[in-house]
């Protein structure tokens, strides 16, 4: 398979929206040690748009999110070959430090994670970290709105973040994801241990939030996909080497590949003929 | 065959279904299985209850024996000698507060230190490998050879028993207790909680202090209460290190009365004064341990 080829397509067709790219991932190779996880991408982040990550297990689309916000920095074996530019500086040169990259580029995990505080101190978690000194109330209601969680917590903010229903407790991690008011939210299969009305209050949220922010969505789940994404990146994995590496097969706005797209590999599997 | 349509062999099974009888779904206590779990389940019953039996009725005995002892002045008097009556042993209780403070206030930070680095800086290398399994080799370390060797250490270089010298050996003893409990809380901290912190910009440092130490929190203070629990009531590092006074303590450098000791010394005397004493004391030891504990679970229970 020509690698090569399919990355200018890629290119091609994220081009005429590159005025309001916000992050984009030039990826070459990623290796966890000795194994070649993703190569050859190149995935541009839209301002205020959200961008799907779509592809079989085991194709890279979790390893090339995370590597949006360095989070892969915590896995000692990983190493990121490439650039990923945001605002025009790469965040993998040697002089930036992960730990504000990440103050920009929020996360929002697969497993909802809040820590063992009241739900109020969730939120306020990464305000204090980052030494905020304006009215915290004000900001945890308003991160809380923003969530669309806060009718449900009101009465109840001193409460555990642990003692919230999966779907309530994912909403409370992406209000203290927004608290700090990122450019990015990075989210990971948001939905995937959410039920079907959980998940899609989740996903009206996405729709919301894409106003204010930017987001870049991996999901396992291609009607979540054609829901949401503005654009999509359909990965693949390259078996042909006897290993397993992922790679950037297509990626345009989410009605051409699910519609039209121009691989055939990502037409089988948008029609549901592999996965 | 045909597919659909009653055959004579369908007929034939639905017939055979419908003269089945409906299956008995009662419970048949006679039966080989149910009596099986009875006779286990009585079994686990007196297990259990033979296990408590050697803590109640030391308990039963220390108040029959020790409570009627307990009352103002044998909590604040001094030792009484020989063939003196009254007395108390005010001076011990002091004693064993301040050597187990010391010993609490050496290894705890020490401990908690050494379970970040072995739970979540390196948890994987030759080193933690080896200091764990060596701290686990020091749980079971003989207690009076802990005494033994601060004595070495520290009383011969000192040239005086000290509470000092009872704190450290009883710290020998404790940090052991405190890093493998402590290790153990912070890695049952979930993996994604600690993402969450760096997905939000933590650095590693206030990943630890934020998230970890506060979430691992009840754990440790549950190992901690355990080295205290055991300390306090050792007298074999004691022996070497801080000896025994029959005064108040007046500075950290010279020998001190413990509880442990004393009930060791007074219950070996001829004199019924003293071994009345002794009981009292062991009462008084057990509920001091009691006490801790209770404190530990008020301040240290998962609040959220």
């Amino acid at each position: 398979m020509n690698a090569h080829s399919e990355m200018k397509v890629a290119a091609e067709v994220a081009a005429p929206a590159s005025l309001g790219i916000v992050m984009n991932c030039q990826l070459e190779k990623v290796f966890y040690g000795d194994f070649l996880a993703v190569r050859n991408s190149v995935v541009p982040i839209e301002k205020n748009k959200i961008t799907g990550f779509i592809g079989p297990s085991g194709c890279g689309k979790s390893t090339v999110l995370r590597s949006l916000n360095r989070m892969n920095d915590l896995i000692p074996i990983f190493r990121f070959e490439g650039k990923v530019t945001y605002h025009g500086q790469d965040i993998y040169d040697k002089k930036v430090d992960p730990v504000v990259v990440r103050r920009y580029i929020g996360m929002v995990f697969q497993q909802p994670n809040p820590f063992a505080m009241s739900i109020y101190d969730n939120v306020a978690f990464g305000l204090r970290l980052n030494g905020f000194k304006g009215d915290m109330d004000e900001r945890v209601e308003k991160a809380l709105h923003g969530a669309a969680i806060w009718n449900e917590v009101k009465d109840k903010l001193k409460n555990s973040g642990l003692s919230l229903s999966g779907g309530q407790q994912q909403r409370l991690c992406i209000a203290r994801a927004i608290a700090t008011e990122p450019d990015v939210l990075l989210m990971d299969e948001p939905c995937s241990a959410l039920d079907p009305i959980a998940t899609r209050r989740v996903e009206e949220l996405m729709i919301e939030l894409k106003e204010k922010y930017t987001i870049a969505l991996v999901t396992h789940n291609m009607q979540q996909a054609m829901r949401v994404a503005d654009t999509t990146a359909f990965f693949g994995v390259d078996i042909s080497q006897g290993s397993r590496t992922g790679y950037l097969v297509e990626m345009g706005p989410t009605k051409k590949i699910f519609e039209e797209p121009e691989q055939q590999l990502t037409r089988e599997y948008v029609r549901g003929e592999f996965s | 065959m045909s597919v659909s349509g009653p055959t004579v062999e369908s007929n034939m099974r639905d017939l055979i279904a419908a003269s089945r009888p409906a299956p008995n779904l009662h419970r048949s206590p006679l039966e080989l299985r149910a009596l099986k779990s009875g006779i286990l389940t009585a079994l686990t019953w007196i297990g259990a209850l033979l296990a408590s039996v050697p803590l109640f009725s030391v308990i039963y005995e220390l108040v029959v024996a020790g409570g009627s002892r307990l009352n103002w002045e044998t909590l604040t008097a001094l030792p009484p000698s020989a063939f003196e009556t009254g007395g108390g042993f005010g001076n011990a209780i002091v004693g064993t507060l301040v050597m187990v403070g010391i010993a609490t206030l050496i290894s705890v930070p020490l401990g908690i230190l050494a379970a970040v680095q072995l739970a979540i800086l390196d948890p994987d290398s030759k080193l933690t490998h080896t200091v764990r399994f060596l701290a686990k080799v020091l749980t079971g370390f003989p207690s009076i050879l802990a005494g033994v060797f601060v004595y070495a250490v520290m009383v011969v270089t000192m040239k005086t028993y000290s509470a000092l010298a009872g704190g450290v050996a009883l710290a020998v003893l404790m940090l052991p207790t405190v890093v493998l409990a402590a290790e153990q809380a912070m890695s049952m901290v979930p993996k994604k909680m600690k993402d969450a912190a760096y997905g939000i910009g933590c650095t590693r440092t206030q990943v630890i202090l934020k998230v970890v130490l506060p979430t691992g929190a009840p754990g440790i203070l549950t190992g901690v209460m355990l080295a205290v629990a055991g300390a306090a009531g050792n007298s074999a590092p004691l022996l070497f290190t801080a000896l025994f006074s029959n005064y108040y303590m007046s500075s950290l450098t010279e020998p001190t009365a413990s509880l442990a000791i004393l009930i060791f010394n007074f219950s070996g005397m001829p004199y019924d004064n003293q071994i009345e004493l002794a009981w009292a004391a062991s009462l008084v030891l057990v509920l001091i341990v009691l006490v801790f504990n209770v404190l530990a679970r008020l301040v240290g229970r998962q609040k959220y």
